[in-house]
């Protein structure tokens, strides 16, 4: 084979291995990913089986712990009426207590409990920011 | 005072806006007083922008509560260290740095161009004057660090105690000068590009800079997994959290540019390719510096959700945009002068190399945006966790350490095969060592790890081969003894040995990021009283005692001391002065044996520290202990495994909440060294009948490797990057000419 | 309004025209950027990274990455786009920039000598 032909056979082959590698780079993670859901969303859309990343804030008053278990109520990070009941084992990160904004993987409940089973250790909290971004009009 | 910061503001804003057009003008117009007028606008920005940071600064340790900078992130009761770093843990702080830094190392690399490159540093100069400009806009037009509010607060809000560490003081400024840094090279590449002027002079000043930037954005993102580790509770170092992702990002892609420059220096070959690189490097920092401040991605770093979001993307879509526009526009300039000689050569390796670490960065910029990506095919925000990353980054990351060391055996242009089968033995001999060795010697069988051990093994092995063949090299030539010669081996080849030291760096990482990932042991919220013990892994953890710690002022010594003699350890609970504000006085932990077979491994001493939460609804002495509790990890290195642990109490569900009530009834709320005595009852009683408390543990295999790597790799960047100011080099310049000119002749 | 503010605020103003107005008052020294300049640049920096490439090419050599034959062709493909370098070098000054005999003519000199530095300020500024 010509250098030519060698050059163009050399990046014909790289660009498929990109392609297939970038493909199942997308598959992999529209499949792998799980749906990112205040509660308000999660009691709507809420399906058996599924996980799914839960993101509130930590209703005040609300965090007990029976044993191993965490329980807390989630809250839209906005306010919202419901108040979603979950139990978590695992580590607890520092800054977690109530009134701060949460991350946390859960699976819907089991036998009619009504309590969202959190996946351990899943738990993330967001560092507490301590200010409102200034609304644009004042200076 | 508010009002010199505010002036300082509109001034470095004026200025911004004249730099840009006085450089411009010059350079159109072949006036070269503009231009030199413009580089000395950058000076001025560096002058002003100081100006305002001293007068924050001033504000901070002045307590000045008027500024709502000053308010919302200090209080009297701050120590004077964390004071001066709390400026930059706001929003409108952190803007500010990220202004301050980036006139800052503009100016020092204008200077140091001042005589080079005129015709690109005028479009150099007016993208960097752009960036600042913007920052300093942002900071007058949506967060400004000298608001102030009328009448003033009497109190701060005081710094979260989460970030009452010096690790994480220093962490913004290191990152911040990677970012800013990143946008140099991103600056000249545009100058460049504009002037067509793609050559030996610009690779040589931008692959400094890259290394420059590299250096900071590694040290800086090493510093923020230092601090996760050993800081907070979780015992890990790395989340794949969208903000870490985010400052990896241009790292990479830095990385790979440091690399595939030298391709271009050769050969001058994938113009294209390094063009592109350097821009998106910058643009990649500017979306780092956006990510963490907009909210527009769930992570625990973020300052919150923010107005800041919309110009920002503006500012990354003309970034995008303008960088494509240029590429393409001057295709005709940046075509490609050779092709490759061989695939078997040191050029070829670093082209995998390019390829591997631009896979990396798609990978991870992939999952980390995926919430928006997801979002805007599917119309439901869905994100991927750790697993989906590892799944990807690892086998990339095992391809990356064995080609770091592939490419030292290989040379230029072309490798001979003999020679390179010859130099592949002692690192292919290494490999099959390490892998069987560890198999026989019972380590679990963990295939990735296992792989990662032996890929480094064969990269240290091959970049030891390097040193010990140079140097006999350089004995034969010089006559020098062992330690000399490979000391003037290495001083006269910085650059490619400090890059060698780079990949030992490298290796050593991924094997302490590989054993400690994979062969880690873990309980977490071990509950344990006093006396009880738990199995970790090979050991066994015995809680032997609990342990208080107070913190007053010298002038409520006597009165707590008096409290703390009617309990029976109460006089073993040490004193320190160091609580006069009463901001953290009080600290509970425990004191944990660990063992192995029956033998004393180390000591432990966890513990949690208990902050003021300033909510008098908690009562006088509720208040004291209510606020963010921060975890003192009782941490034990050593070369073969860390003994971690972390100590947690919820007070509140404990009988030692009975003492804080009726501390509460009894106390008047002026009266705070009452309170304090009520916490030294506590204590005390807590050291007579300790509660059960939970624990953390962990063993983590070779993690200290990941840190003592991670120096590593920053030295021998160090060293790849030093300059010589060698007296000599006329002279061997003129040997190695007198060289050239028999060739002339010869040709 | 403080008048220490108002006095410094004057001040970091009056500098600030200091700095950026100095060029534009006083009569300038430097020359246009012209394509001479340009040009001398580009060539300083290719013939040091040119060095830098024939010093490695001899150290791979050494190091027996490299047989005799493959060393030989590739530095005398590397000196003579080095001697183009130097050519286009003397092209600009117009005199003789190297001095042959100062050279030992034994190839047993590899002197691996560290040149990187972004310094050739002198030089530039010739």
């Amino acid at each position: 084979m010509n250098p030519e032909r060698k050059r163009t056979v050399r990046l014909v082959v790289a660009l498929t291995a990109a392609v297939l590698l970038a493909t199942a780079l997308i598959y992999t993670s529209f499949s792998a990913a799980d749906p990112a859901v205040t509660p308000t969303q999660l009691v709507r859309e809420v399906r058996p089986g599924h996980t799914y990343v839960l993101t509130g804030t930590v209703v005040a008053g609300s965090v007990r712990r029976v044993g191993p278990e965490l329980l807390f109520r989630v809250e839209d990070r906005t306010g919202s009426a419901l108040k979603l009941p979950v139990t978590y084992t695992g580590t607890v990160p520092d800054p977690f207590e109530a009134g701060r904004e949460i991350v946390v993987n859960v699976n819907p409940p089991a036998n009619g409990s009504g309590i969202y089973v959190a996946q351990s250790n899943s738990l993330i909290t967001k560092c507490p920011s301590k200010y409102q971004a200034a609304p644009p009009s004042s200076s | 005072m508010a009002v010199l910061g505010r002036a300082c503001l509109l001034l470095a804003l004026l200025v911004c806006v004249y730099g840009i057009g006085a450089s411009l003008y010059g350079v159109r117009r072949g006036r070269s007083e503009w231009c030199e007028s413009g580089r000395r606008a950058v000076y001025a920005l560096a002058l002003i922008l100081t100006v305002a940071f001293v007068v924050l600064e001033i504000a901070f340790m002045r307590n000045e509560f008027s500024f709502n900078a000053v308010a919302d992130t200090s209080s009297t009761n701050t120590p004077t260290f964390y004071k001066f770093a709390a400026v930059w843990s706001s929003q409108e702080g952190s803007l500010l740095l990220w202004a301050w830094l980036s006139a800052m190392w503009s100016s020092l690399i204008l200077f140091l161009t001042r005589n080079r490159m005129r015709d690109i540093t005028p479009y150099a100069q007016s993208v960097l004057l752009g960036f600042a400009g913007f920052f300093v806009g942002l900071m007058i037009f949506y967060a400004s660090p000298f608001d102030t509010t009328s009448p003033a607060p009497t109190a701060g809000a005081g710094l979260d105690p989460l970030l009452r560490f010096w690790t994480m003081m220093i962490h913004p400024p290191m990152l911040y000068s990677g970012y800013t840094l990143c946008i140099v090279p991103f600056a000249f590449g545009v100058g460049a590009l504009i002037a067509r002027r793609v050559d030996a002079e610009w690779i040589r000043a931008t692959r400094r800079f890259a290394l420059a930037s590299w250096l900071f954005l590694g040290l800086g993102i090493l510093l923020g997994a230092r601090w996760s580790y050993s800081e907070l509770g979780w015992g890990g170092y790395w989340g794949w959290d969208a903000v870490e992702n985010a400052a990896l990002l241009p790292w990479l892609t830095g990385t790979a540019f440091i690399h595939s420059i030298m391709i271009q220096e050769k050969r001058g070959m994938l113009k294209v390719w390094n063009a592109s690189l350097v821009l998106a490097t910058g643009t990649l920092a500017i979306m780092g510096t956006f990510l963490v401040r907009s909210g527009i991605l769930d992570s625990i770093h973020a300052f919150g959700a923010s107005t800041l979001g919309v110009p920002f993307v503006v500012l990354i879509a003309v970034c995008i945009f303008g960088s494509i526009y240029l590429v393409v526009s001057r295709r005709d300039m940046l075509r490609t002068e050779h092709r490759l000689d061989s695939l078997f050569s040191r050029e070829a390796a670093f082209l995998l190399n390019n390829l591997v670490l631009v896979g990396l960065a798609f990978v991870i910029m992939w999952g980390t945006y995926f919430p928006l990506i997801s979002e805007a095919f599917t119309g439901s925000e869905s994100s991927v966790g750790p697993p989906w990353f590892d799944r990807y980054t690892v086998p990339l990351a095992l391809i990356l350490v064995l080609l770091s060391g592939v490419g030292p055996l290989l040379s230029w242009r072309r490798a001979t095969g003999s020679g390179a089968r010859r130099n592949l033995i002692v690192p292919a001999t290494a490999f099959v060592l390490v892998l069987v060795g560890a198999i026989a010697a019972g380590v679990p069988e963990n295939v990735k790890a296992l792989l990662m051990f032996a890929c480094a093994a064969f990269a240290i092995a091959a970049v030891g081969q390097e040193f010990v063949r140079g140097t006999r090299v350089r004995r034969a030539l010089s006559g020098e003894a062992t330690p000399l010669a490979m000391f003037s081996l290495v001083r006269r080849n910085r650059r490619r040995y400090g890059g060698y030291l780079v990949h030992v760096g490298i290796a050593v990482m991924f094997v302490g990021v590989a054993a400690s990932s994979s062969f880690a042991h873990q309980n977490t919220d071990v509950p344990l009283g006093r006396g009880q013990s738990t199995k970790v892994g090979a050991y066994k953890v015995t809680y032997v005692r609990p342990t208080a710690v107070l913190h007053d002022a010298p002038s409520v010594d006597g009165e707590l001391r008096t409290a703390l003699a009617q309990y029976p350890q109460g006089n073993q609970i040490p004193i320190h002065h160091d609580g006069g504000d009463l901001d953290h006085v009080l600290d509970l932990g425990a004191v944990l044996d660990v063992t192995k077979n029956g033998h004393h491994v180390a000591t432990l001493r966890p513990m949690m520290s208990f902050y003021n939460g300033d909510d008098p609804s908690q009562g006088t002495v509720g208040d004291l202990l209510a606020g963010q509790s921060v975890s003192d990890v009782g941490l034990n290195s050593s070369p073969l495994r860390d003994l971690w642990s972390a100590f947690d109490l919820n007070l509140a569900q404990t009988p030692l909440q009975s003492i804080i009530n009726r501390g509460n009834a009894i106390v008047p709320a002026n009266r705070p060294d009452l309170a304090l005595v009520t916490i030294a009852a506590l204590a005390g009683s807590y050291l007579e009948h300790p509660p059960a408390a939970e624990f953390n543990l962990l063993i983590s295999p070779l993690v200290m490797w990941l840190w003592v790597g991670g120096l590593i790799v920053l030295g021998g960047g160090l060293l790849a990057g030093s300059p010589s100011g060698s007296l000599v080099r006329g002279r061997a310049s003129a040997r190695v000419a007198a060289r050239a000119t028999r060739g002339m002749a010869r040709a | 309004m403080d008048l220490v503010v108002v006095l410094l605020t004057l001040a970091l103003l009056g500098a600030v025209i200091a700095i950026v107005g100095a060029p534009l008052n006083l009569p300038y020294r430097r020359r246009e950027v012209d394509a001479d300049e340009v040009r001398r640049g580009e060539l300083e920096a290719a013939r040091e990274s040119k060095y830098r490439e024939i010093r490695d090419t001899e150290l791979d050599y050494r190091l027996g990455k490299l047989s005799e034959a493959d060393h030989e062709s590739i530095s005398a493909t590397l000196r003579a786009e080095a001697a183009e370098i130097l050519r286009g070098l003397d092209d600009l000054d117009g005199a003789v920039e190297h001095q042959p005999d100062e050279a030992p003519a034994a190839a047993g000199e590899a002197e691996p000598q560290a040149d990187e530095t972004q310094s050739s300020e002198g030089a530039a500024r010739r």
